[in-house]
């Protein structure tokens, strides 16, 4: 999954032309990190939606924007606005379910 | 065919699996895809778990229980089970299109946070409502903070979120608390966090975000808002039986009925263990020796079927 950062955010999420899904994680948050390898797993097998990352502890600004207080947070992006907002990690079938109309 | 399958990974599931796997019983395990290790896995200092005179991280320390068990054999999976059938002598266990059948069945699922059941948490969960300090804590940076709660749990998220936000504000319903002496004075002599008790929170409010929290005396009745930029709720935890309703026994509290001192339900074969049937104690420490009977009377009953 490719990571995003502040000066790549508007390329890669905003301006992209197909939905992106934003995870924003951190390290020391342990769901984060139990939902990483199901989103990598989702990202290879389709090909509707990208998946990237965004650390949020290496880009505050971002989370600030996006008013992200909780994480795991997963945004989906498209046409540059949040189409669909998830938090909390969950298992791969109910976040299939969650974004089944972008994959 | 499985000789064991243990369902949860909290210190009760993995302690299960250390004895099973010691006992050549080659445990299957899951450990669930997101929250394997169960609730150690957002604690941050475990102080009172026998054998680490220095504490020990929370995650650390079930990535330790979760090798310990591998060591022996364990095969632990990140799978989700979604249904079981634990009636006959041969259980199923049901984990999305995939079934594994199994002699014995050890239930640990643990618990799940209770929520508040007020208006206005279901639509600020995440906005404002976290049940995770250690993942979201640092969202609020010199904010002013309320937990909900009375015992450890509330405490050790209030200390902690002291490192982020400005003022920390306790909110408990009566003047006694659960909590360990020990945890009470830390959260008592940090000077970024008071206390409000005799008080509930009866609504949550905000647009976008939280705002402010109703507090309702629970002495006089008079209600109030109190102004606040975020609540983390800590009141506790309810069994997690949904996969056994309607199989197994449950007790007034909720909790998986179990034979006397032993882990036996209703059904033979089937083990519960930990958190599920334990209404009242609920450590890391009563949830491993629970997760030990467990594995002993699994092992007993695969004996007894072979005589």
């Amino acid at each position: 999954m490719k990571n995003v950062t502040t000066s790549t955010f508007d390329a890669d999420v905003l301006q992209a032309e197909k939905p992106v899904l934003v995870d924003f994680w951190a390290e020391w948050c342990g769901p984060c990190r139990a939902v990483a390898p199901i989103l990598e797993e989702i990202d290879t097998e389709q090909d509707g939606l990208e998946i990237v990352k965004v650390n949020v502890d290496e880009n505050p600004d971002l989370a600030q924007q996006y008013q992200i207080t909780s994480i795991p947070n997963m945004k989906v992006f498209s046409g540059g606005a949040v189409v669909k907002d998830i938090i909390g990690a969950k298992p791969k079938a109910a976040l299939e379910a969650d974004l089944a109309a972008y994959l | 065919m499985h000789k064991v399958i243990i369902i949860g990974s909290g210190p009760a599931g993995y302690t299960a699996a250390i004895y099973a796997a010691r006992a050549n019983l080659t445990p299957l395990v899951f450990a669930s895809s997101v929250e394997a290790g169960g609730d150690l896995m957002t604690t941050t200092d475990v102080e009172n778990f026998p054998g680490f005179p220095s504490g020990i991280q929370g995650p650390e320390l079930m990535l330790n229980m979760q090798q310990q068990a591998e060591r022996f054999g364990a095969d632990v999976r990140l799978e989700d089970v979604t249904s079981l059938e634990l009636a006959e002598p041969v259980k199923k266990v049901h984990v999305g299109d995939t079934t594994y059948e199994a002699q014995t069945v050890i239930f640990a699922t643990g618990s799940a946070y209770r929520k508040l059941g007020v208006t206005g948490e279901e639509r600020l969960s995440g906005r404002g409502i976290s049940w995770c300090a250690t993942c979201d804590g640092f969202f609020f940076k010199d904010k002013h903070l309320v937990v909900v709660g009375g015992g450890d749990s509330a405490m050790e998220e209030a200390t902690f979120l002291t490192k982020f936000a400005k003022e920390v504000t306790i909110v408990h319903r009566s003047e006694n608390f659960r909590a360990s002496a020990v945890m009470l004075e830390r959260a008592k002599n940090n000077e970024k966090i008071d206390f409000i008790t005799n008080a509930t929170v009866t609504e949550v409010k905000g647009e976008d975000a939280v705002d402010a929290v109703e507090l309702t005396d629970t002495v006089t009745g008079e209600r109030k808002d109190f102004p606040v930029d975020g609540l983390f709720i800590a009141i506790g935890s309810d069994p997690r039986t949904h996969l056994v309703h309607g199989q197994l026994e449950l007790t007034d509290e909720g909790t998986i009925a179990v034979d006397g001192r032993s882990s036996r339900t209703n059904l033979p074969g089937v083990f519960a263990a930990g958190d599920v049937i334990d209404p009242t104690y609920r450590q890391a420490v009563s949830a491993a020796s629970s997760g030990m009977i467990a594995a002993l009377d699994a092992q007993h009953y695969l004996e007894a079927l072979e005589d």
